[in-house]
């Protein structure tokens, strides 16, 4: 970039979005969550214990906040005027909201967390060396370290429960950061499939271990370039882009009827995240 | 105007009296030299137990990730900005006072430098791939990610230790010189003969000596500032609230400068009493560094008050509400006693009667760096314990017993480099001292026989 181009463009440069300069042109893996149909079960999270081989650390660790939690249900209240005390729960799953302009990416001083070109946030566990950056700078703080050595020194896997673990991911040791990952072993399976059959991914051959489990079907997961998919339909019904860091929804005229908004998008992170707001009571 | 030291000593003089502080040291030299080590000890131990059993043992945890090893780390950068200000820019300025007491300053940057060091390792979870931050030629050409200001400040913490050993380094040739002729046998002569490269004094040694020195001077300073404005962007250049401030960088430099200087005093204050460098490290010179102190206590208190009224004033919320949380959370106490130390005690300096006053001076250099350290601490704990995300603020996390032992530890080592320096190499610079006295030497030579002859 030359120095007048610099100069003159420099707004325009600032204004860009990351995927504007490099398109997802196949693949953009992309999720919606309803929150109107989360019934905080947790069977998502259990789910993703078993399948990302997440080490359960046990009451003490996790109440030091030492959990592995990739995916985790978030209890709010709002009790105001209820009858029931419980009536007021409200639940958030959050897990990793794969940002097209990740903070941690940036910021990390090895590369080991890098955006792929089906836009996931990658985390590539031999290059980490425990700097803890990202997690510093994510404001989801969705990205979980591993403080003690969970395979061998804390044994969280005991003779024959080491047979349960999946084998197509790594089991990580210490001093390493990792997050949800989208199930990426799942998408790669399924990629490579598609590839030798000459296709692409179709929308449904492929579910993340969350979405797989939710008894309500709240988890919507797939591919937002594929114009059948179901969660590309769903983001387009509630008019959230993903280039944009403000949706129509943020319009006082729309909210009303716009459910679909992602989290703290004046961040400008631009989440792969969509959520569904509740229904409020008052609205039904 | 009075002067800064005593213009009628003689060079031999000087040369005996700093000589003397490299003789055998005293029994409480070995007291104290037994305290460092037990310090360090405690440090290296606690730091085989996070090693081996994970950086957990430190207490952090998921939305806490960073605590007392960044704090620290900071806060020894900081302490390492007092010797270039001394040595490299009242050197250009040609202010003379600094000449007697740039030498342990100097050490102090080094020492310092080395000590903040390890602290970027002892914060690592994998210390044994260090070396990937580091740019190096490999067969799959992975590099480390340039943009990332951890790796901005591994360049700059290399540079500033490679060139700040060396401009101590060059800066002490002219006196091992003298050390190597005045000691007559053993491995200190060794040590003098092969460090003084040769020096026998010739004008052309003086030139280049002069020409290397103002050289480094000048490369140093613009090094200094940027080193600490790479630190401040580590924080700077993240969206955490409270850390996301444009003013940073140059917030850091003064409170790097700051803390420096109060660390000068404390070490004025101990070397003058300890060496018996009464003619040397003066009243009137540290009259100079205590105002220089008290000027920059207000720039740095100034750049904070800055820093709040931007917050505070700002469209950004978040941030508005961590201000608010750290000077009234579980944090307030420390927030406030940074402010009492780093922002209200400072203004005992601007008085005379203290400006002299060294026992006084220092206890109040001390609890000036015990205010900086906190501010360092007040810059990360807080902005973790309630950032952008709610359901994971953390008010209760308090760092473990190791993380205080490493932090501990890191005083007696920085303890334990400095009296080994200052037992090795003279901590007053000998040549520039005679500098200082010269004309009224060729003045006593070429005295008038007859009284009133001028």
């Amino acid at each position: 970039m030359s120095i007048t181009n610099l100069l003159t463009n420099w707004s325009d440069f600032r204004q860009q979005h990351p995927s504007a300069a490099h398109p997802h042109r196949e693949y953009k893996w992309a999720m919606s969550i309803d929150l109107d149909s989360c019934t905080g079960c947790n069977a998502c999270s259990v789910a993703c214990y078993a399948e990302n081989n997440l080490p359960v650390v046990g009451k003490e660790k996790f109440a030091h906040g030492h959990s592995h939690h990739w995916m985790r249900i978030e209890r709010y209240w709002d009790n105001d005027g209820r009858e029931f005390a419980d009536q007021g729960a409200q639940f958030l799953p959050m897990l990793c909201q794969h940002c097209e302009s990740a903070p941690c990416e940036t910021v990390c001083p090895v590369g080991a967390t890098n955006h792929t070109a089906d836009g996931l946030n990658s985390q590539v566990y031999n290059r980490c060396v425990g700097s803890r950056y990202c997690n510093a700078n994510c404001p989801y703080k969705v990205r979980y370290f591993n403080w003690y050595n969970y395979p061998t020194t804390e044994n969280v896997w005991p003779e024959p429960m080491n047979q349960q673990l999946n084998p197509d991911l790594s089991v990580r040791s210490k001093g390493v950061m990792e997050k949800c990952t989208f199930c990426v072993q799942r998408l790669r399976a399924s990629m490579n499939d598609a590839r030798t059959q000459g296709r692409l991914v179709i929308d449904g051959e492929v579910q993340t271990a969350c979405q797989q489990v939710c008894p309500t079907g709240a988890i919507t997961f797939g591919n937002l370039v594929d114009p059948s998919a179901k969660v590309g339909k769903q983001w387009k019904q509630q008019q959230v882009d993903l280039n944009i860091d403000k949706q129509p929804k943020d319009a006082e005229e729309k909210a009303a009827k716009l459910r679909g908004y992602r989290i703290l998008e004046e961040l400008r992170t631009y989440p792969s995240v969509m959520y569904l707001e509740q229904l409020r009571e008052s609205a039904v | 105007m009075e002067k800064d030291i005593r213009e009628d000593i003689a060079w031999a003089q000087i040369n005996k009296d700093v000589l003397k502080s490299l003789e055998s040291p005293r029994r409480l030299y070995w007291v104290i030299l037994l305290i460092a080590l037990a310090m360090i000890g405690v440090a290296v131990g606690s730091e085989i137990y996070q090693y081996t059993t994970g950086m957990g043992v430190s207490n952090k945890n998921n939305s806490h990730v960073w605590s007392l090893y960044i704090a620290t780390f900071i806060f020894w950068i900081g302490m390492s900005h007092s010797g270039t200000l001394l040595s490299a820019i009242l050197h250009l300025m040609h202010a003379d006072w600094r000449k007697p007491i740039y030498r342990f300053a100097e050490a102090m940057t080094t020492f310092s430098l080395m000590t903040a060091g390890l602290f970027v390792m002892v914060h690592l979870g994998r210390l044994w791939q260090v070396y990937y931050v580091m740019p190096y030629p490999n067969e799959r050409w992975v590099w480390p990610n340039f943009q990332s200001p951890l790796v901005w400040d591994m360049f700059a913490i290399a540079t500033y230790l490679s060139s700040s050993v060396l401009f101590l380094y060059v800066g002490m040739i002219p006196d091992l010189a003298i050390c190597r002729d005045n000691i007559h046998a053993g491995w200190r002569k060794k040590l003098y003969t092969i460090m003084s490269l040769g020096w026998e004094g010739t004008d052309r040694q003086w030139r280049n000596f002069r020409i290397t020195y103002l050289t480094i001077a000048c490369f140093l300073i613009p090094l200094a500032v940027s080193v600490h404005s790479i630190v401040a962007s580590d924080f700077a250049m993240s969206n955490m609230p409270g850390w996301h401030v444009t003013s940073f960088p140059p917030y850091f430099v003064a409170g790097a400068l700051y803390s420096g200087c109060a660390a000068i005093i404390t070490l004025f204050i101990i070397l003058r009493y300890v060496f018996r460098f009464e003619e040397y490290m003066t009243l009137p010179i540290m009259k100079k560094l205590v105002r220089l102190t008290f000027a920059i206590a207000m720039v740095w208190t100034y750049l904070n008050l800055i820093e709040f009224a931007s917050v505070w004033y700002g469209h950004d919320q978040t941030a508005k509400d961590q201000l608010i949380f750290k000077a009234t959370g579980p944090y307030a106490p420390y927030f406030w006693a940074m402010i009492f130390f780093g922002s209200i005690l400072p203004l005992m300096l601007a008085f005379k009667r203290f400006q002299t006053h060294l026992p006084i001076l220092f206890v109040v250099s001390i609890l000036l760096n015990v205010g900086m350290w906190l501010e360092r601490w007040m810059i990360i704990s807080p902005s973790f314990a309630h950032g952008h995300y709610p359901w994971t603020w953390d008010h209760d996390q308090w760092p473990s017993l190791v993380q205080w032992g490493i932090v501990f530890g890191s005083f007696g080592w920085f303890t334990l480099l400095f009296m080994v320096f200052c037992k090795v190499f003279p901590s007053v610079s000998m040549y520039e001292v005679k500098e200082m006295v010269y004309h009224r030497t060729l003045a006593l030579k070429h005295k008038p026989a007859v009284k009133g002859d001028y």
